[in-house]
């Protein structure tokens, strides 16, 4: 092929164009550099500005006293809606899961589409959805209604985390049930879900951690209450968090802007916090599934 | 430069002055041009130390085969021929490696300078998912050696000894070729920069009979262009392609465990039919690995 | 579990153990069947949900439906009082909000994921990995919120003047509102929303190509870009535009925070510096408070144009998803 395109016995330095593609790719290195420290700044910004902006709102009265004071009929009706949701939404994506891994067949590439769709369905739409099921028909917004809707929003994530933890359990353990004489549902109860117990709990958790900051769907649903005493009458409404941030934030006094601080700063910590606790349960429990 | 002396159960031979037919039915020295003078080379990854003070020096337009049982270092130094090991973390080289007499590892060395010079062949054929074209093209075009583009890519196809397979169908995707066309793909991609030296590292050992005689056949007409520096676990491989072989072994290390390390080097006929060390002996006669 | 019989007697005892067996074997099998049973039941609830949200909204938005019709799409005319309702102001901006965080937060998010793929070092990435993710935990509403007391003044204050003077020829760039609550505020916020998703998404695109690919163009003497841009991004271009299908989806559909940005203008302008409002945010502001049945029948039918146009992003990103992954497998 005739001459070497270059002096082999040349310094190794850069010949040639290389020294304009080494400022190019040096250029696109710092841009992705600083995307991700955009990122991590934005994070803090925000972090730090709620905490800030929050710690002067808190106070023990603040946490347990009722409006306009306090917030504690919110944390405690943001707690029962919750609760329901998962009492809920936890048994039908466990199942849901178990039949994708389990019982599989044709019907599995469509529920698991389904799941996926169900995951980016805009959290408005599962509100007037229930409204327009339950509160119209029922002529009351209710704690019950609010918490089917947050049942809908947290199933998807139950249901993909636990699917995934169900994979992860080896065909072998079926195997050998099968092979002691195991009746399935036995199987399934005793060694699958057992084992698979720390996924499951991973992803509740994060469907918790959606649910509990959820508010479109509320503002239509449970948005109107006496929020001087707790209620926990699941047939009406109940305060919460959320919606009791939208509303302060809505109005346009400073004292409103403090509460709704602190409300969103105690909101904010107790999300963080079920983020890191699933991401520790989620790495306890993949050291002790790896073998 | 970690000396021998430190080791004095390893054997560093070299079996006289390399030499070639004469003219006139005797013997020559060959002009000994290296390409590559290593010294004292010991290669860690963290704390373990994978290949142990290699004294060496490749010369230039030969082919120079690498054999040895598995896990003695050899795809170690190979890859830190071209600086392909700087992607380990871990990596830690001591010693000195030069070529055409500048440190490979000096710190103000371009690592992408030096793999346009030192280009390399990996085991598993990786060719890039695109056409056939664009694999062998991409790197001229990065280099900015647009002008004469599909002379280059033919040439580096015909010297690949793949341009009558492929010639009609050079849009079609690489990926369709069979893992022998891949293979040769590779190599026209390499040989399609002109470089100075090719480095194969086990380039045959994940095809069938037909495609590693196809791929040794090549080598023997890249001889003369290129410096070739090959890795095989196949002795008959080496003894059929290679100008010189280096053999490289366990040899005791200080630390106790041994270490993989250069134990022979020298015309490959010599390696074969009448090396010096023990060990060679024992490899080449087929006595364990 | 069978009852305990006397070896001794075997004669005796085999019909007892045989008909404990036969009840245990019974009892798997209805088990087994309730086992199936149940899980198919939630599969049916969870399906049945979805299907029956779908067709509740749009069977109370048919009278507005049929008395609007497909000009709803185009109308800007939204007056309660006169109970005539076009969606035109609130399409145009969810269009444009929605697309604008795609076309700023793609790339950062893009460039995240390469470098949490490629370049951070193995430490830095199980730091930096988990805090992007957590971006998308925070709550809307708290997000909305930090934006109308933080960001807003600031946008007002120094960005869209900046933008103004220096850009104002462009007129997206047109004079910036009395209050910091517009379009651009809202979309910024979109676009925080809508970085982790597509950075988390393409980070595990990126670590998926093969060592041995990357490496073959290294060794060829191409810089790191090259291979970024040669091999790495069009392997995973398919995925890369899912997952901002899949961002994009994520901004159609918010409705607080833009709620509480975007100042719920009625009209559609040009300027992203103006007022505006989207349609997921518009249910939210208006629905609690819609009395008569033709509002809340065209809130209902925005709620049907919202959730087609979502509903079209996300199956084009799981089609394509699939697609990219049978290609793979192929390999």
């Amino acid at each position: 092929m005739g001459e070497p395109a270059f002096d082999p016995a040349a310094p190794l330095t850069p010949t040639g164009n290389l020294r304009r593609r080494r400022a190019v790719s040096r250029v696109a290195e710092s841009g992705a550099t600083l995307g991700a420290a955009i990122a991590v700044a934005v994070l803090g910004i925000v972090v730090y500005s709620v905490f800030v902006h929050g710690v002067s709102a808190l106070s023990l009265d603040f946490l347990l006293e009722g409006e306009p004071d306090g917030i504690g009929p919110a944390l405690v009706g943001t707690a029962e809606l919750v609760l329901i949701a998962t009492l809920i939404a936890m048994p039908i994506g466990v199942l849901v899961a178990v039949y994708l891994v389990e019982f599989g067949g044709r019907l599995a590439a469509p529920i698991r589409l389904t799941l996926d769709v169900m995951n980016g369905y805009p959290s408005i739409i599962v509100g007037v959805f229930i409204f327009a099921l339950i509160v119209e028909a029922t002529h009351k917004q209710s704690a019950i209604a609010a918490s089917i809707a947050l049942a809908m929003i947290m199933l998807s994530i139950i249901a993909r985390g636990t699917e995934e933890v169900l994979r992860l359990v080896p065909d072998a353990m079926r195997e050998a049930a099968a092979a002691l004489g195991v009746s399935r549902w036995r199987a399934v109860l005793t060694v699958i879900l057992p084992s698979a117990m720390g996924g499951i709990a991973t992803a509740t958790i994060l469907g918790v951690a959606r649910a509990a900051g959820e508010t479109a769907p509320l503002i239509l649903i449970d948005s109107v209450w006496d929020g001087s005493h707790v209620s926990l009458d699941p047939l009406g409404p109940v305060p919460n968090i959320p919606v009791t941030i939208y509303k302060l934030s809505e109005e346009a006094s400073p004292e409103g802007f403090a509460r709704a601080w602190g409300a969103g700063f105690v909101l904010l910590f107790l999300i963080m916090l079920a983020n890191v606790g699933a991401r520790v349960l989620l790495a306890r429990s993949r050291r002790r599934m790896a073998p | 430069m970690r000396g021998a002396s430190a080791l004095p159960s390893r054997v560093r031979i070299q079996s006289g002055p390399l030499t070639e037919a004469g003219p006139s039915g005797g013997r020559r020295e060959l002009p000994v041009e290296s390409v590559f003078d290593v010294h004292g080379v010991s290669v860690f990854y963290g704390t373990k130390r994978a290949l142990d003070g290699v004294n060496m020096r490749i010369p230039r337009s030969r082919v120079t085969a690498l054999i040895g049982p598995s896990g003695c270092g050899k795809s170690t130094f190979i890859r830190s021929l071209n600086r392909m090991n700087d992607s380990v973390s871990s990596f830690r080289l001591e010693g000195q490696v030069l070529y055409h007499g500048h440190d490979l590892y000096a710190g103000n060395v371009d690592e992408v300078e030096v793999r346009r010079r030192i280009g390399m062949v990996f085991q598993k054929p990786n060719p890039f998912p695109k056409s056939i074209y664009d694999n062998v093209a991409w790197a001229p075009r990065n280099l900015g050696l647009r002008r004469g583009l599909d002379e280059r890519v033919e040439g580096a196809l015909r010297g690949a000894a793949l341009w009558d397979e492929v010639k009609d169908r050079l849009k079609d995707g690489a990926l369709g070729l069979s893992g022998g066309q891949q293979q040769r793909l590779c190599i026209a991609r390499a040989i399609a920069i002109e470089p100075d030296v090719l480095l194969l590292d086990e380039p045959a050992s994940a095809l069938d009979p037909i495609a590693t005689a196809s791929i040794e056949e090549l080598i023997h007409t890249l001889k003369g262009r290129f410096t070739i520096v090959i890795v095989t676990h196949n002795m008959q491989q080496a003894a059929r392609v290679a100008d010189e072989t280096a053999f490289f072994g366990l040899g005791a290390s200080d630390g106790g465990e041994p270490v993989g390390t250069l134990i022979e080097h020298a015309e490959t006929a010599t390696i074969f039919g009448n090396p010096a060390d023990p060990r060679t002996r024992d490899y080449v006669s087929g006595r364990f690995g | 579990m069978s009852s305990a019989t006397s070896p001794a007697a075997p004669g005796a005892a085999r019909p007892a153990a045989r008909r404990s067996r036969d009840w245990r074997r019974t009892f798997d099998r209805f088990g087994d069947g309730a086992l199936y049973g149940v899980c198919a039941l939630a599969v049916a609830i969870a399906v049945g949900a979805l299907a029956l949200s779908a067709y509740q909204v749009f069977d109370h938005a048919s009278p507005a439906i049929s008395k609007f019709g497909l000009g709803f799409l185009t109308s800007a005319e939204w007056q309660p009082n006169f109970d005539v309702y076009g969606a035109g102001t609130l399409l145009y901006g969810t269009l444009v909000s929605s697309f604008f965080a795609l076309l700023i937060g793609g790339p950062i998010a893009i460039s995240i994921g390469l470098y949490l793929s490629l370049l951070a070092p193995k430490g830095v990435r199980g730091v930096v990995s988990p805090l992007v993710e957590m971006l998308a935990a925070i709550p809307s509403v708290i997000l909305g919120f930090w934006g109308l007391i933080l960001l807003a003044p600031f946008v007002q204050q120094h960005v869209e003047p900046f933008l103004h003077d220096n850009f104002g020829f462009i007129p997206l760039f047109g004079a910036p509102q009395t209050t910091g609550a517009s379009v651009f505020t809202a979309s910024l916020i979109l676009t925080i929303m809508v970085i982790p998703i597509i950075a988390s998404i393409s980070r595990d695109l990126f670590l998926a190509v093969p060592r041995d690919v990357q490496d073959g163009a290294s060794a060829l003497g191409a810089t790191r870009w090259e291979v970024v841009r040669g091999i790495v991004l069009p392997t995973t271009a398919p995925g890369v535009i899912a997952a901002s299908l899949l961002g994009l989806g994520r901004a159609l559909g918010e409705a607080i925070a833009v709620s509480q940005l975007i100042g719920a203008g009625e009209k559609i302008d040009v300027s992203l510096f103006e007022t505006g409002d989207t349609l997921a945010a518009r249910i939210a502001n208006q629905f609690p408070g819609a009395i008569t049945e033709m509002h809340k029948a065209s809130l209902y039918y925005c709620a049907a144009i919202l959730l087609a146009i979502v509903l079209a992003s996300n199956l084009g990103a799981q089609w394509i998803g699939r697609r990219f992954d049978y290609r793979r497998m192929a390999e």
